[in-house]
């Protein structure tokens, strides 16, 4: 071909030309600012009006940062040695944290304690890893399980045989659901699973401890609820809720999707109530009202009935956010369980409660995210979390006046911990996609 | 093998209940309702005998005695020595107030942000996921005390502003000032015929109203377009400065003036407040510019482009074509923040603000000792609010609904 062109046109060009590069306006960081930054009149405004913004704020917060005093001993010392710095907006008061931070973490749990609660919180992570990490190796599930009653038993001190005849509860149920589900049916089985550990642990459990306490008399120094605080306490009230609101919001989502009309109604009224009251009203019930509806004479741990009441609203929400999973799965799901003959309890663990939860991943873990931070509320009712101390510490008289340093820490650690949250949803959702 | 091929036994028996799946549904309810009302019973029964032993038996008449506290934020007549009821009452519309305010910021700011955050400006779509992470992963509690904190340490006292070399200011041409006590503004003062130019203002909006009915009939009768905008504009306007101008300015403006150790005059608008509405309403902001933002990814690209095709301008694709599809993803989960503003703002007992829960669940609850009776209206309080606005949720989403045939 090359030939004929060689003799009709005047000049062909035989070789390819080597790539250039493009010119530095269309690639590279130029072509980037032009499409991001400057695109149009309105953009560019825009990007000097942000960054002019960023200036200001970042040279007005980091030298006050940076300079801060961690030395001094009240807020008065502290603007002294600040102002003698010569800063135009002074510098902060970080010897407050310095001051007062194991009080901001452990609240006023015995400071020859405080292994305890640092081994509790470490033991926590190891617990906590298999559920969050499949790849771990699946045997560290049974300490999983395990750890709440060691975390009691290590919080709260006192006689090992609380949490041993607790746990012996569920090992009976075991029991007594192997035995009697072989010899009488499933449904003999299942009642005295749910009997059993009730009559062992009303009844039973307390003298048995008692007398193994007198036998073998195995204790740690008893911790009392009113010295726990600090980011301890939220943690202790938003894990133990994280870890139960869970299967109970399971459980209410199925009672509102079922075909039961008196278990749809009972799930219905519940989770209608509780989303229509604020928690603090919750709150207020759990510190002045639930003991009026217990048999005269018990009284049971404020922190217990925190629990419990934070659990109750916040599995209220995990229902709508699961059922929300439930009603979005494709009907052919259901049908397709049960075209394979699979009962109801299969058919909800193995096909329709998997899917369900995947989809509603987001919504679990930003119900877990606002149950954390829902623990500050506790302050109001007055336990001593991050919060409640904050009006010590302000009351304090070397500490008068100090605002943003105080919350700034406590805003950083709830960052912390409720941003790495959202983070490892994303990844779960990441992983778990099937979808293209 | 499955039990609703069997032909039915002769006779009924027992197992039947639990074997046969025509009775086993029955069964498993009856059971459920006999375990659920003999826990009620079991509670209730605690409860009256609780309540016997403490000599406090269930009654509503502490409603009707005088409170004999102050409430220092009240939109009704309120004294001391009114009832427990009336103080109840103050409560739930400062509740409402707080709520109303906090929802207005909350939407205008969420807009703009979930907006931005969309915007194709690399720098202006991170700071507003900074500010968006940066307050949806701290407690809203703590957002409150700090605004609280920051308002009574960082602003000036009234008495800053006394004497001939003052350390503050008022801002605005001296009509504001902002003080840690609070801020006090305008208060604008009727003189006579102050009415007519109400009433006038009144007039061109429902003018306006009728305008927008008038012009979209004769859009779709005869094809033409007004410019709708700048004559709804006008009538907003124009009839109002007019009467207000010919009957010689009958509105005016009541100044704040410092008196002594405080300002007088004006509108005083508490800190409490302030700060209670400032920090809900950027709390939920953030929440907000979330729903805005998946409001608007959820339109698909394909609509704008479509109506690009059918020749229709950017201005009216955005009024016709995106927003009223958006708003069908925006608006219901933007009422659920509505709500859990409303819900939140029961935290004003942190600041000292005088809602529902800082009169009746608070100093009531304190004051007469009656804790069951003061939750229990409480709760039917806050569960009447959250009815009311998701029964209007529901009412909107039913008029919205794609009808699919």
């Amino acid at each position: 071909m090359s030939d004929t062109h060689a003799q009709t046109v005047a000049y062909v060009r035989e070789t390819m030309l080597p790539e250039q590069a493009p010119p530095s306006t269309a690639a590279g960081p130029i072509r980037w600012m032009r499409d991001n930054l400057f695109s149009s009149v309105m953009n560019t405004v825009l990007t000097l009006l942000s960054v002019y913004f960023l200036w200001v704020v970042l040279s007005l917060v980091l030298p006050w940062v940076w300079y801060g005093s961690w030395t001094a001993s009240s807020l008065r010392e502290c603007r002294e040695v600040v102002s003698d710095l010569g800063l135009a907006h002074g510098a902060a008061c970080w010897s407050v944290i310095g001051e007062r931070y194991l009080q901001l973490i452990y609240g006023f749990y015995p400071d020859e304690l405080y292994w305890r609660a640092n081994l509790a919180f470490i033991l926590m992570i190891v617990a906590l890893a298999p559920v969050l990490y499949p790849n771990l190796p699946r045997k560290i599930l049974w300490f999983s399980a395990l750890y709440p009653f060691l975390a009691f038993w290590l919080l709260w001190g006192g006689t090992l045989w609380t949490p041993v005849v607790a746990v012996a509860g569920f090992v009976l149920a075991y029991f007594a659901f192997e035995i009697l589900n072989r010899a009488a049916g499933s449904l003999v089985g299942v009642i005295a699973a749910i009997l059993v550990p009730v009559i062992w642990w009303l009844l039973l459990a307390g003298p048995v401890a008692n007398g193994l306490a007198a036998v073998i008399p195995l204790a740690m120094e008893p911790v009392e609820s009113a010295k726990f605080g600090g980011f301890m306490l939220s943690i202790i009230i938003g894990v133990t809720g994280i870890v139960m609101s869970l299967p109970l919001g399971i459980l209410l989502a199925l009672g509102r999707q079922s075909d039961l009309m008196i278990v749809k109604a009972i799930c219905v009224g519940f989770i209608e109530f509780i989303r229509g009251v604020p928690l603090i009203t919750l709150l207020f019930v759990a510190s002045t009202l639930l003991n009026y509806f217990l048999p005269p004479g018990t009284t049971f741990d404020i922190i217990l009935r925190v629990i419990i009441m934070v659990t109750l609203f916040a599995s209220a929400y995990m229902a709508e956010v699961v059922r929300g999973g439930l009603a979005a799965l494709p009907t052919g799901q259901y049908e397709a369980a049960d075209a394979l003959g699979l009962d109801y309890w299969k058919a909800t663990r193995l096909i329709t409660m998997p899917q369900a939860l995947k989809i509603s991943i987001p919504g679990i873990v930003s119900t877990f995210i606002g149950l954390f931070k829902d623990t500050t509320l506790v302050s109001i009712i007055g336990l001593l979390d991050p919060i409640g101390l904050t009006a010590n510490i302000r009351a304090d008289s070397n500490w008068n006046g100090i605002v943003w340093e105080l919350y700034g820490f406590i805003a950083l650690i709830f960052f912390i911990f409720c941003f790495s949250m959202s983070r490892y949803s994303m990844y779960l959702e990441r992983k778990l996609k099937t979808g293209h | 093998m499955s039990a609703t091929t069997d032909p039915p036994k002769d006779g009924f028996q027992l197992s039947q209940l639990i074997y046969d799946t025509r009775y086993r549904s029955m069964t498993i309810q009856i059971v459920a309702l006999v375990l659920f009302l003999l826990g009620v019973g079991w509670l209730l029964n605690n409860a009256a005998q609780n309540l016997a032993a403490l000599g406090k038996p269930l009654s509503f008449g502490f409603l009707g005695e005088a409170a004999g506290y102050d409430i220092n934020q009240k939109l009704i007549e309120y004294n001391n020595q009114m009832s427990h009821g009336r103080a109840a009452l103050v409560g739930v519309l400062n509740t409402l107030l707080v709520a109303v305010l906090g929802c207005i910021l909350a939407t205008v700011l969420g807009v703009v942000i979930g907006v931005l955050r969309l915007s194709n400006n690399w720098v202006v779509a991170r700071l507003m996921t900074v500010y968006i992470e940066s307050f949806r992963n701290v407690p809203v509690l703590l957002w409150i005390v700090l605004t609280m904190a920051i308002f009574i340490e960082t602003f000036p006292a009234p008495r800053a502003f006394r004497g001939e070399n003052a350390s503050a200011s008022m801002s605005l041409w001296d009509s504001v000032a902002l003080t840690n006590r609070g801020l006090y503004i305008p208060k604008p003062e009727m003189y006579a015929g102050s009415t007519a130019v109400i009433v006038v203002f009144l007039l061109s909006i429902i003018g306006i109203f009728v305008f927008g009915t008038w012009s979209r009939k004769r859009q779709e009768a005869t094809g033409q377009i007004l410019p709708n905008f700048w004559i709804k504009l006008a009538i907003f306007f124009v009839p109002t400065l007019l009467v207000y101008f010919i009957l010689g300015r009958p509105i005016g403006l009541e100044l704040p003036e410092l008196k002594g150790f405080n300002f007088q005059g004006g509108i005083y608008m508490r800190n409490s407040l302030i700060a209670l509405t400032l920090a809900l309403g950027l709390y939920t902001a953030a929440f907000v510019a979330e729903n805005v933002r998946a409001g608007i990814m959820a339109v698909s690209k394909g609509q704008s482009e479509a109506a690009f095709a059918l020749g229709l301008s950017p201005n009216r694709t955005m009024n016709l074509i995106i927003l009223p599809q958006a708003l069908r993803v925006i608006i219901p989960p933007l009422i659920s923040q509505y709500l859990n503003l409303t819900k939140n703002s029961s935290l004003a007992i942190a600041v000292g603000y005088m809602d529902v829960t800082g009169t009746l669940g608070g100093i009531t609850l304190n004051q007469t000792g009656k804790e069951m009776e003061c939750l229990l209206i409480l709760m039917a309080i806050y569960l009447a609010i959250s009815l009311i606005i998701s029964s209007v949720m529901n009412w909107y989403n039913e008029s919205v609904k794609l009808r699919e045939r």
